[in-house]
């Protein structure tokens, strides 16, 4: 039977399983709404900004891992998604987003709503498309899935002309998808696998470190049985946290720029290094001469070559994927005569926890004021340490990575390598859609909440009772940081002035709204607002405004050079 | 250091402007860059004139390599290869000038394709450092236009780039 270009595209994604499509009506997709309303397979979740669609199908992404869709129309659809779709490029997340085009024929005439939507997202998508023939649209629908999910995940872009959406023809969908210019490798080289044993058998420093790649391979339980068969201490990214449980004592804190004392002083000074899944980036390493000033060897495990030996030199590289890679390092290791030398380990550690003892990330906790570190402490203990987390982008971000100790994999969602304002809200939408009995919070700041706070509407229609946990200090808390830290205290345009009300606003939109201001309050806060099992509750804390961020690597700066509180 | 990579990708539209897209992102350098399909319609071949480290050519052929509708690349440097360039030169041909223009033309190779009682249009093919060599032989003054390919390159030998 001769279906429409619609009809395929809704039958696509029903075919590949698509449970929830986040989006925004318009002109260009009207054809594609109108076969979404005649279906009940997936659920269409309107949002209010196609920024946020995307953003939302990503929480998904992370939380699930599944492949994330959204639809947006042609023109402002397509732009507003930008921003979500470089989000989600950045940290390497499987989505398929669909953009409705004006007619072929009108293409490259600047037509109502045209833009020229590949070009535009070209450099931040794994791969998109311009279907203009019906023939290649089921094809290249199963394509995008296929190219999201495998490899190294990220968005895929498909771009329908309506007119192509009107026309008819034969439909099949693909049973696989395979392409002779796309073959990603996924198991690792024995011989490097070999290589790297070896190397950290016989390392007298060790360290491992980790990054979003072990989420995304879902090699948690690996990297957990392969770190406490070694014994060897662990630090993982920022997109990382939840691979290895943060409760446990091998663990080290995040590392990075403000990463803790001790992970940053044992990444510097160990002999042998094992990443997995991470890729060195600036905020990681800081200044990599300096990283390399202390000798090591470095074993780099990354399904992606071209993240191998792009920002350092690697002694052993290992192409494959991180579950398959640690699988079979950790065969080795259970039949490998030789074990960890005991006696340097022991030495290494003493020094380890002389750094720990350091205490680096301790705070007044005799203040007046609101400490936010200790919200999210509290958070911590009133959710048991189990909640899924999203964050906004800055300081808030960073005391959550740092002060709730993740135990499992997908419940830290944070946009990191975009860092992008405005990510938190959507994308505990998307996450509590895809965990609709679990608890999720949303870490922000009135800066970042502000940047996608018409979503509150969208979680009033779905009943998506997310916990919205503002740390409200008037300003846009790294930047003034950065300002006090490096521009002389000149906080140019920092203040955020003009705040709304954010009880009122939340309960404007339907919701419950709290404003904490003693830290006598927040335990209690907290625990009223989580007991609330059906409501989204904004809890606007509002915090000291003068607290930093510490540890801190100055931007250029090698890892050991922090500035401690 | 100077590199010649030779490519094959999928005969799509924009794929072009994906391998473009990239050198410009991410700040590499291109000298030249010619394209066109091979005897499988289906292919085109791509081959850029590029400059840089070894780390850095190293980061070129993996981030080609993670495009989609890249199949196969290879650095032509990593053999020996040959290499050719096109160019047609539109030369002043007047007066006493003509015959010297003829001579060289011959000197290099050169074949005249178009001629006018003023200019001649010299058609030289080799690699960039002879035509770069023509081009600095004539007398200053005497080109009125040029035009170049851009390197295109093949293995020596039974070394072949295929599907």
């Amino acid at each position: 039977m001769e279906l429409t270009g619609a009809e395929i595209t809704v039958r696509c994604l029903q075919e590949e399983g698509v449970e929830f499509v986040f989006g925004y009506p318009g002109g260009a997709v009207l054809n594609i709404y109108d076969e979404i309303f005649k279906q009940k397979h997936f659920k269409h979740v309107l949002v209010r900004h196609e920024q946020a669609a995307v953003h939302a199908a990503d929480g998904y992404a992370r939380a699930s891992g599944k492949t994330g869709v959204a639809l947006v129309t042609s023109g402002p659809g397509a732009t507003n998604a930008v921003t979500g779709i470089a989000t989600a490029y950045m940290d390497s997340i499987p989505l398929v987003i669909i953009s409705g085009q004006v007619p072929t024929p009108a293409i490259g005439l600047d037509a109502f709503q045209e833009v020229d939507t590949v070009g535009i997202t070209r450099p931040c998508v794994k791969h998109n498309f311009l279907v203009k023939d019906i023939a290649q649209l089921a094809d290249t629908l199963a394509r995008a899935f296929y190219i999201a999910a495998s490899g190294r995940p990220g968005p895929v872009l498909v771009d329908i002309p309506k007119d192509v959406t009107q026309q008819k023809t034969e439909f099949a969908y693909p049973q696989k998808v395979s392409l002779r210019s796309y073959n990603p490798v996924t198991k690792g080289h024995p011989g490097q696998i070999k290589k790297a044993v070896q190397l950290l058998l016989g390392a007298k420093r060790p360290m491992i470190y980790t990054g979003g790649g072990v989420i995304l391979s879902d090699a948690a339980p690996q990297l957990t049985e392969l770190v406490r068969r070694l014994g060897f201490p662990c630090t993982s990214t920022l997109m990382g946290l939840g691979g290895f449980p943060a409760t446990d004592p091998l663990f080290l804190g995040m590392l990075g720029m403000h990463g803790t004392y001790e992970a940053n002083m044992a990444m510097q000074h160990c002999d042998v290094l094992l990443a997995i899944g991470a890729r060195f980036d600036d905020r990681v390493i800081g200044n990599p001469d300096h990283f390399f000033q202390e000798p090591k060897q470095v074993i780099h495990v990354d399904i992606d070559p071209a993240s191998i030996s792009k920002r350092v030199r690697v002694d052993v590289p290992i192409v494959g994927s991180v579950a398959d890679v640690l699988g079979e390092m950790l065969k080795l290791i259970k039949g490998a005569k030789e074990q960890p030398d005991e006696g340097a380990l022991k030495t290494w550690w003493t020094q380890v926890e002389l750094w720990r003892s350091r205490d680096c990330l301790h705070f007044d906790r005799t203040s007046k004021l609101i400490k936010p570190q200790a919200v999210i402490e509290q958070l911590y203990a009133v959710t048991n340490g189990a909640a899924f987390v999203t964050s906004d982008v800055g300081q808030h971000q960073m005391w959550t990575a740092q002060f709730y100790k993740f135990a499992q994999p997908r419940h830290w969602i944070s946009s990191g390598g975009l860092g992008t304002m405005g990510f938190g809200l959507p994308s505990a939408m998307g996450v509590q859609l895809a965990h609709p009995d679990a608890t999720v919070a949303c870490v922000t700041g009135e800066a970042s909440i502000q940047m996608c706070i018409q979503e509150l509407s969208t979680c009033k229609q779905y009943h998506l009772p997310i916990k919205i946990v503002n740390l409200n200090n008037r300003y846009m808390g790294m930047v003034r940081q950065w300002q006090e830290f490096f521009y002389g205290n000149r906080y140019a345009e920092s203040y955020v002035d003009a705040l709304p009300d954010f009880v009122k606003l939340a309960e404007s939109y339907g919701h419950v709204g709290m404003r904490i201001e003693s830290p006598s309050d927040v335990e209690g806060a907290l625990k009223e607002a989580f007991s609330m099992k059906e409501r989204l509750v904004f809890l606007d804390f509002i915090t000291d405004q003068t607290e930093n961020v510490y540890p801190m690597v100055p931007s250029g700066k090698g890892l050991s050079e922090m500035i401690l509180v | 250091m100077r590199h010649i990579i030779s490519l094959l990708m999928e005969n799509e539209a924009g794929a072009l402007s994906r391998v473009a897209g990239l050198f410009s992102a991410r700040g590499y350098n291109i000298e030249s860059l010619t394209v066109a399909p091979t005897e499988d319609a289906t292919l085109s071949r791509m081959t850029i004139l590029t400059r840089g480290s070894d780390e850095v050519l190293e980061q070129i052929i993996k981030q080609l390599n993670k495009l989609i509708d890249v199949v196969k690349v290879v650095d032509l440097n990593e053999g020996s290869h040959i290499e050719r360039e096109l160019m047609l030169v539109k030369v002043k041909a007047a007066g006493k000038d003509r015959e010297e223009m003829k001579r060289m033309a011959d000197i290099f190779r050169g074949r005249i394709i178009d001629v006018t009682d003023k200019t001649y249009t010299v058609e030289l093919t080799g690699t960039g450092s002879k035509l770069d060599a023509f081009l600095e032989a004539l007398e200053e003054g005497t080109i009125l236009e040029t035009v170049r390919t851009g390197a295109c390159g093949v293995g020596r030998g039974e070394r072949v780039l295929k599907v």
